[in-house]
Order: C-alpha cells, then sequence, then structure tokens
C-alpha cells in the first residue's frame, strides 16, 4: 500500500531508524526513541508530505506507527 | 571565531545597529543576507562594504511585520542555499508618545515589527536549524525593554516581549543544539537616538556611569560573541550593551 510505504519513509527518515524497526504497533516516543520535538517535525513532515493539516488535537492521538497509518487513510 | 561556512541573516540590516552586526558576522566569516524594507541603496551599500572587504554578502527585501512575505522570503533563501545557521532579529521602528495620548495604530506598529516579526523569522527558519542540529538566533532588545521609559509604552513592551520570546524558544530548541539569546543596546548612536535634541542627550549621558553613548560596534560585539562556537553553553541569557545604566 503506497499510502503505508511512504508513511514508513517519512517516519524512518524523520527519527532516524531503520524502516525495519518502523512496525504498526511501534510507539514512536517508547520504541523508536522520538522526543515531543521530534514528534511536532514528524507531524510537520506528514503535512508536507500529503498535503493535509493535522490539527494539535489529532497529532496528540497518534502515539504509534499505526495511529499514523489510520489518519492518513481516513482523511486521503 | 570564525564563521566560515556559516549562513547569517539580519534583519534590518541596511543601517545602524543591524549594518554593525552585519558587517561583523561578514568579517567573521558568514555569508551574511542583509534584510531591509525601506532603503535597498543603504542595504546594497552594506552588502557592497563587505564583498570589498573581501566577505561574502546578499541583501533581501522584506518587511518582518507582514508574515506571508517574511515567509517567503526566507523560504526563499532556505530554497537557495539549503541551510540558514544565524538569524538575528534586529529590525525595529520607533513610534513614541505619551501613553494617553497614544493611538491604537501606533501601538499595533510597533508590536509587529519590533516583536511579531522576531516571531515569524524565528518559527520560519526554526525547523532548518533543527534539521542542522545548530542553530544562532539572537535577539536585539532595549535597556527600554528593562528599564521602561516615559513616552515609549509601545517600544518597551515589544522589547520586554522580547525577553520572553527568547527565553522560552530558548528551551524549546535547546535539545536540537539551537541557543536563543539576546543583546539588550542602551543609548547607541544611530539614526534612531540621531535626531535626540542635545539636551536630551545631555541628560542620557549623566545617567550612563561609563559617561557616553554606545556605538553599533559595541552591540555587534555582543552577538559575535553570542553566535559564536565559544558561547555554546549560553541560552535564553541577554547581555546588557549600556554603559552600565542599566544593570539587570
Amino acid at each position: 500500500m503506497a499510502v503505508e510505504e511512504k508513511l514508513i519513509d517519512i517516519i524512518a527518515d524523520q527519527l532516524s531508524v531503520d524502516k525495519a524497526k518502523v512496525v504498526p504497533g511501534a510507539s514512536f516516543i517508547d520504541d523508536l526513541g522520538a522526543d515531543s520535538l521530534d514528534l511536532v517535525e514528524l507531524i510537520m513532515a506528514m503535512e508536507e508530505a500529503f498535503d493535509i493539516e493535522i490539527a494539535d488535537e489529532v497529532a496528540e492521538k497518534i502515539v504509534t506507527v499505526q495511529d499514523a497509518i489510520d489518519h492518513i487513510n481516513k482523511i486521503s | 571565531m570564525s564563521l566560515q561556512d556559516k549562513i547569517a541573516l539580519v534583519t534590518g540590516g541596511s543601517r545602524g545597529i543591524g549594518r554593525a552586526v552585519a558587517l561583523r558576522l561578514a568579517a567573521m566569516g558568514a555569508l551574511t543576507i542583509i534584510n531591509y524594507v525601506s532603503r535597498p541603496e543603504a542595504a546594497q551599500a552594506v552588502a557592497d562594504e563587505i564583498t570589498q572587504a573581501g566577505g561574502r554578502a546578499e541583501i533581501c527585501p522584506f518587511n518582518v511585520a507582514d508574515t506571508a512575505e517574511s515567509e517567503a522570503a526566507i523560504k526563499k533563501i532556505l530554497d537557495a542555499h539549503g541551510r540558514l545557521d544565524i538569524l538575528v532579529n534586529n529590525a525595529g521602528i520607533t513610534r513614541d508618545g505619551l501613553l494617553m495620548k497614544m493611538k491604537e495604530a501606533q501601538w499595533d506598529e510597533v508590536l509587529a515589527t519590533n516583536l511579531k516579526g522576531a516571531f515569524t523569522c524565528t518559527k520560519a527558519v526554526s525547523r532548518a536549524m533543527m534539521k542542522q542540529r545548530w542553530g544562532r538566533i539572537v535577539n536585539i532588545s532595549s535597556v527600554i525593554g528593562f528599564a521602561g521609559n516615559a513616552g515609549q509604552s509601545n517600544y518597551a513592551a515589544a522589547k520586554a516581549g522580547l525577553v520572553g520570546l527568547t527565553r522560552s524558544v530558548a528551551r524549546e530548541l535547546a535539545p536540537r543544539n539551537i541557543t536563543v539569546n539576546g543583546v539588550a543596546p542602551g543609548y547607541i548612536v544611530t539614526d534612531m537616538t540621531k535626531d535626540l535634541s542635545e539636551e536630551i542627550n545631555d541628560r542620557i549621558r549623566a545617567e550612563i556611569p561609563l559617561g557616553v553613548l554606545g556605538e553599533a560596534e559595541d552591540v555587534a560585539a555582543a552577538v559575535a560573541y553570542l553566535v559564536s562556537d565559544e558561547a555554546r553553553y549560553v541560552t535564553g541569557q541577554f547581555i546588557h550593551v549600556n554603559g552600565g545604566m542599566y544593570m539587570g
């Protein structure tokens, strides 16, 4: 699925982690070592890549890779 | 203190303190981008002075009070150079008047340029600096922002606002090795202060322990330190360059 692959690329690139680690259940903070600034940058990268706007209150609920995939699928 | 390979943007860099800062950063090796809004010939003169001395400079017009214009201009800089290492938020105006007579427009204009402009430019460069894991932001405040001044409630509020902005952004960006500091000049000889009467100048001098007005270069020297690698452990701070008239 194209969206999912693109998203995994963005996450791996933004958080400087191996793509193999970017599995659906992975938590950005607990499993992928992101801090709060990383999350902001990640959300902004997603907004740019998919040409969408992610409101702060929505962004707060995106804590795992699956959350991100679900959100992008839902709105695009 | 070398800034070789660094790119610096100085807002309001065509004259006064901004001009001195631009000359100084260029002399340290940075490619210095001189922002201006109303005087292209003055900005070009600063750029020429830099290139004649063997430095690198560009000029870049935008009004920091205009968010869209500023964002577009800074994006163009980032697209052209791929990075931006140093931002000096220097652009400032005065619209003096006693509070009781001050018009809303006087308040709004000063806040828009002196405070919101710094927010806009800082925001526009922050992502690039975060990616680089290196950045230096210096906000030019004023002794007026710390001590207050009759007839300048708008200017004082904006300059004090820069202190809160500086300290908050310093905390936010510290994890990415970006420092955010400020310089608070006292009475410096510039276009902004040159029209003061001799009587007022005498009164000002009487309040300055060192007894003289400052030069723009005195401020530039403080900026030069804050943007250097030597200042890597300094963030959220203000250097007061005021001859001792206010000791913060």
